[in-house]
This record gives structure tokens, C-alpha cells and sequence, in this order.
């Protein structure tokens, strides 16, 4: 199994420990991944704000490159997949607009025929990879452990842009995964919720109260930590945690998990070396927890 | 069909107002809605269950409700569709506004946003001799956002309405845009720049999340987040720039533009306005927790190879022109 890795800009950014742990669990999953070092951000929507067509001709640009290498697209970042799939959705049902935006590329020696089917890792371990194949290297089962997912909004909507009708386990492949992994679904509401990243700039009191709503929620309801696949919601949920305390006035201590060190925990690799001293939110209860070393 | 309603009760006379779970079990024509289901509970079980209906066929907006968690009209969710575990559809009032009674809530926080964006035409050059005439393209594209049937579907599943009552909200950023696109509304040139400039302040375009639960859950096609965006895009273009929202997206596009990939550390003091001590000392904490944990992004951000490939991208496609307004 071979995938054109596109990390995205969070993971070698403000989440610098998402990008080693993904490489590392795939390493061990037997994934080859091979980078597309020119392949730009995908606009995260918000460049898609000034002005669409360029955000799309950005990710028509990747999925050229990933055409040329034969190989199909990974992510590992909800927005950056959202991003993506609603980008190649808008390119392969319009022959015009696909048509004008190569023209854009043609410069570069670039032209997107319109093969691309991006996949998040969640997905990716689910339709391409397989449970019962994923379920023998789960050494460490988390069992005991009590997970909350937190799904991201671009991995969950616009539906249609995601092929949610053909592949309808995507709406629930977090809970898929947390049980593959062996911990207990903590299910709320809030799972598939804005974590309120991308007005953290312009609206901060919101922003931080979108993350107490949903790291209270699960603790109240028990749960040990969150996992997401996207590293966005990871920055809100985890760095902004502080604040969202000092704003609900109660205390959290909710630790956030990239699905890659979640995954990673249950094939046995160490905390440690999954990045977890990395976060902000102390990691050691759920290590504790766990049984293992950090 | 047999199947279970687990319906969210509230009865605001009983001796204890507590919002309840009660199941009811019918059973129904195999081509029922859930608005049905609950009308057959209404009539023949429990004459008490109180909820709002009138056309049952997606034309009066009445019904809005949250099915297994997500707001939708019950006359359009048909009940064999709705499903879940141990045949059960789970039924709940609309959020984000205040429950009156079971099913049916107050939807004076709904008509406050919309009548705050004045939804009337107004019209500011010199009166024209005969009719405003208007293009015929410029009101078809306009005919999706028209469709609106006022249900509040959207309103129930903002996640920003969740947290901060003031936000404007979808379905009246979405109304707004209705006029700010009018060709008939604003200036002779159909630019309507007072309204954009009241959007444009807190609570307003650029408090969207850009979640996409609006788009999702609106029964018609409306789409309010993509108006919302093309609201930004309007107010942008009229050189509204000056807050946090608009530089936000400067920043970001300047800082892909210039080396291909997201500089996270400059976008926030870039956001803020490098002289807005106040603001930068407030993430201060923040940044310096991340710095203490490894976790700051590199302080020199290489540029991607090929970056000046994607420079002249941005060059080209913004020359190009943009999509037309409404484009989705
Ligand atoms: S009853 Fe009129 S929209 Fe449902």
C-alpha cells in the first residue's frame, strides 16, 4: 500500500508532534508514503473566502502532482480532506470550470485529469486497509480507556462533497476506530461540533467557549481524553483548553489525542515517542491509566 | 411500520418543568414522515404532545424539529429513513431557542435577527421614471436564497448561536445577502454599502465558524453559509477591511501567496495588527505554553520548493476574474 502523503501545514506547524507519530504508525502498518514536497496548503476555506477558484486551482495543482506519481492522496488533517474533497468535487462535476483551472496550471507542465480521490487516514484504515488486518497489530488494546471522538467539521460536512451516500461507515468511522482500538465510545452530541478554531482570531470568546462546551461535555460524561484526526480542532481543543477553564470557570484537564497517537498507543509505542509530552493539556492521567511508560 | 418516537418532552405547567424523555410506539404506513408519526402519537395516544404544523409538505416552515440530532422539517424526513437502533427515531424540539412546550419553540429570537437586517428593499439613487428594472440573471441567481421558508432549521443547528445569542446567525446573514445582491438595493450601481458596513461589525459575517451545519441541515437549498461568504466577499471588495475577520483572510492569502504553506506563527500577530498591544499580549499565554512545550511553529518558515509556481498561480487566477457571485 503506497499513498501521495500530504501532511498539511498544522501538522509540521503548530502541531509539530502529529506529522512523526503519522509517519511512525504507518511505518508499522506496513503504509508507504511518499511526500509531494511541492504541494501547497489546500486554503483551509479561508482563502477559499477571497476567492474560490484559486483555492481550487491550489488543490487541483496537488492532485496533478499525486496523478503524475500514480498514486492516491492521504491526509491526515479533517480541513485539509474537507478542503480537498470539496475542491475535487466542484472540478469533476463542471468540465468548464476543471477546464479553466487547467488552464492555470498549464504553465507549470501541470493538468489534473480528474482521477484524484483524496482519503483521510480514518478512512483510509477503514476502506483501504481493513479492521480485521488493523485489528492483528492492535498489541496494547486501550481497554479500560474511555475515548470521546471529535470528528471536525470538514470530515463530516458538506456530506455530498465527502461521498458520505457511497460510503456511509465514514459518518461513524471514529467510533469504528475507537472500538478497533479496544477503549469505550464516549458518544455526545458535540462530536461532530465546531471546536471554534477558525474564529479564534476574530472572535475569541466564542471560540474558547465552543472548546469548554465540548471537552466539559465528555468530561462530564466520563470520558478520559478526546481523539480527533483533525490537528486544527487539536490546536483549539488542546492550547486553548487554559483559557476555556479560566472562561467556564471549572476545571477540564481533558487530553486531546491525534488519532495517529491514539492508534499509535494501541499498537504499543510509547508515549514518548508519540509526542504526547508535546501536548499542552497534561498527558500523564491517561498514561497513568494506560499502565505504560510514558 | 412499527416504530418507536423517543420524544424530548417539556411541560412548562407541570408541578416539576423538567425536560423529559418519553417513548411512544405506533405503527404507520410503510410511506410515512416522522411528521405523521407524531401527529398519529397526537391523535391517538397522547393528545398532550404539542408541536407545529400546518402545509405537511416543506412549504410553510412550520415543523422544524431535530430528528436523531440534526434539525430538519418531520414533514420531509420520511420515517423509514430516520431509523435508528431497535427501530427508534429519536425526536427533539429545535435548539438554540427557547422551548415553549414538547415540541414547539419561541421563535422571537429568529424574527428579532432577521427584522435587525431590515429585509426590504431600499433603494437609495434617484427614483427611476418607470419600474426598478432588474436583469433577469441577476434574480435567478438570487432564487436559491429566496427559497428560504423562514423554518429556523438552520438557526436550531448554528454552532455559533449554540454559545453567543448575539450572533447574528445564519438565516439573517443569509436574508441580508438576499438584498446586498439585489441590484435594486444600495446605490445606483446596486452596491449596497451601509448595510454591508452593519454586517460587517461584531456579531456579524465574520463570526461564522464556517462549519457547514447551516448548508447541511437547510431544507431547501438555501445554503446561508455560502451567502454568508459571499458577504465577506462583497464587503471586501468595498474595501471594508479594517477588522479582525477581513485581515484574517489577508493574512492568510499574503502568507500562502508568499512561500506556498501556512506561516502559523505570523498569521496571528498579522490578524491582529502588529501595533495592537492589547490583543497580542492577550495570546501571550498561550504562545508562550506552546514555546514551552515545543509546540511553536518554526520561527524561520521555509518556502516550499516550486513556491514561485504558486506566487504566479495567485497572479493568474486573481487577474482571472472570479467565480460569478452565488457560484457553489
Ligand atoms: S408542516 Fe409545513 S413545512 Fe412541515
Amino acid at each position: 500500500m503506497k499513498y501521495a502523503f500530504y501532511p498539511g501545514c498544522v501538522s509540521r506547524g503548530g502541531c509539530p508532534e502529529l506529522y512523526p507519530a503519522a509517519k511512525l504508525i504507518c511505518e508499522r502498518l506496513g503504509i508507504e508514503l511518499e511526500e509531494m514536497p511541492g504541494a501547497s496548503c489546500t486554503g483551509a476555506g479561508v482563502l477559499q473566502e477571497k476567492n474560490r477558484t484559486l483555492g481550487d486551482t491550489l488543490n487541483a495543482r496537488t492532485f496533478a502532482m499525486a496523478e503524475n506519481l500514480g498514486l492516491p492522496i492521504m491526509t491526515i488533517c479533517s480541513t485539509c480532506q474537507g478542503v480537498m474533497s470539496q475542491a475535487n468535487y466542484r472540478l469533476k462535476n463542471d468540465p468548464e470550470y476543471l477546464a479553466q483551472v487547467n488552464s492555470y496550471l498549464a504553465e507549470e507542465g501541470l493538468e489534473y485529469k480528474g482521477s484524484a480521490d483524496p482519503k483521510h487516514l480514518l478512512w483510509v484504515l477503514i476502506e483501504d486497509y481493513g479492521i480485521d488486518r488493523l485489528t492483528t497489530l492492535i498489541t496494547r488494546p486501550l481497554g479500560g480507556v474511555r475515548l470521546a471522538p471529535f470528528y471536525g467539521c470538514y470530515l463530516v460536512r458538506p456530506t455530498e462533497a465527502l461521498g458520505m451516500e457511497d460510503n456511509p461507515e465514514r459518518s461513524t468511522s471514529l467510533e469504528k476506530l475507537i472500538e478497533i482500538l479496544g477503549a469505550t465510545v464516549v458518544d455526545y452530541s458535540g462530536k461532530t461540533r465546531c471546536c471554534g478554531f477558525p474564529i479564534l482570531t476574530i472572535n475569541e470568546r466564542n471560540s474558547v467557549a465552543m472548546v469548554a462546551k465540548h471537552t466539559l461535555d465528555v468530561k462530564d460524561l466520563g470520558a478520559d481524553a478526546m481523539v480527533t484526526p483533525c490537528p486544527l480542532c487539536h490546536l483549539n481543543l488542546d492550547g486553548f483548553q487554559p483559557k476555556a477553564s479560566a472562561q467556564a470557570q471549572r476545571s477540564i484537564g481533558m487530553p486531546i489525542l491525534h488519532l495517529p497517537q491514539a492508534i499509535g498507543l494501541a499498537m504499543g509505542i510509547s508515549p514518548q515517542e508519540l509526542g504526547l509530552r508535546r501536548h499542552i493539556v497534561n498527558t500523564a492521567p491517561l498514561v497513568t491509566k494506560l499502565g505504560v511508560r510514558a | 411500520m412499527d416504530l418507536t418516537l423517543r420524544v424530548r418532552r417539556f411541560d412548562p405547567d407541570s408541578d416539576n418543568p423538567e425536560p423529559y424523555w418519553q417513548d411512544f410506539s405506533v405503527t404507520v404506513e410503510d410511506n410515512a414522515t416522522v411528521l405523521d408519526a407524531l401527529i398519529k402519537v397526537r391523535e391517538d395516544v397522547d393528545g398532550t404532545l404539542s408541536l407545529r404544523c400546518s402545509c405537511r409538505s416543506s412549504i410553510c416552515g412550520s415543523c422544524a424539529m431535530r430528528i436523531n440530532g440534526h434539525a430538519t422539517l418531520a414533514c420531509k424526513a420520511q420515517a423509514r429513513d430516520s431509523l435508528g437502533d431497535d427501530n427508534v427515531i429519536v425526536v427533539e424540539p429545535a435548539g438554540v431557542m427557547h422551548v415553549l412546550k414538547d415540541l414547539v419553540v419561541d421563535f422571537d429570537l429568529f424574527w428579532d435577527k432577521i427584522m435587525a437586517v431590515e429585509p426590504y428593499l431600499q433603494p437609495q439613487g434617484p427614483e427611476p421614471e418607470g419600474e426598478y428594472i432588474a436583469s433577469n440573471e441577476s434574480m435567478l441567481h438570487l432564487s436559491g436564497v429566496t427559497a428560504c421558508i423562514m423554518c429556523g432549521a438552520c438557526v436550531s443547528d448554528c454552532t455559533v448561536l449554540e454559545v453567543d445569542p448575539t450572533f447574528m446567525g445564519p438565516a439573517a446573514l443569509a436574508k441580508a445577502y438576499r438584498f446586498t445582491a439585489d441590484p435594486r438595493d444600495g446605490d445606483e450601481e446596486g452596491h449596497s454599502e451601509d448595510r454591508l458596513r452593519m454586517l460587517s461589525e461584531a456579531s456579524g459575517m465574520w463570526d461564522c465558524t464556517r462549519c457547514f451545519e447551516c448548508v447541511q441541515v437547510c431544507p431547501k437549498g438555501v445554503a446561508p453559509m455560502d451567502r454568508i461568504m459571499s458577504l465577506r466577499d462583497q464587503a471586501l471588495a468595498a474595501g471594508m477591511d479594517k477588522n479582525y475577520g477581513a485581515r484574517h483572510v489577508q493574512a492568510f492569502s499574503d502568507l500562502v501567496e508568499h512561500s506556498g504553506w501556512l506561516d502559523e506563527l505570523r498569521i496571528v500577530p498579522m490578524t491582529m495588527g502588529l501595533g495592537n498591544v492589547p490583543a497580542l499580549l492577550n495570546v501571550m499565554p498561550e504562545a508562550l505554553r506552546a514555546l514551552s512545550h515545543g509546540k511553536l511553529p518554526p520561527l524561520v518558515h521555509p518556502e516550499l520548493p516550486g513556491a514561485e509556481n504558486i506566487r504566479n498561480l495567485f497572479e493568474k487566477v486573481e487577474q482571472g476574474g472570479k467565480e460569478p457571485e452565488g457560484h457553489h
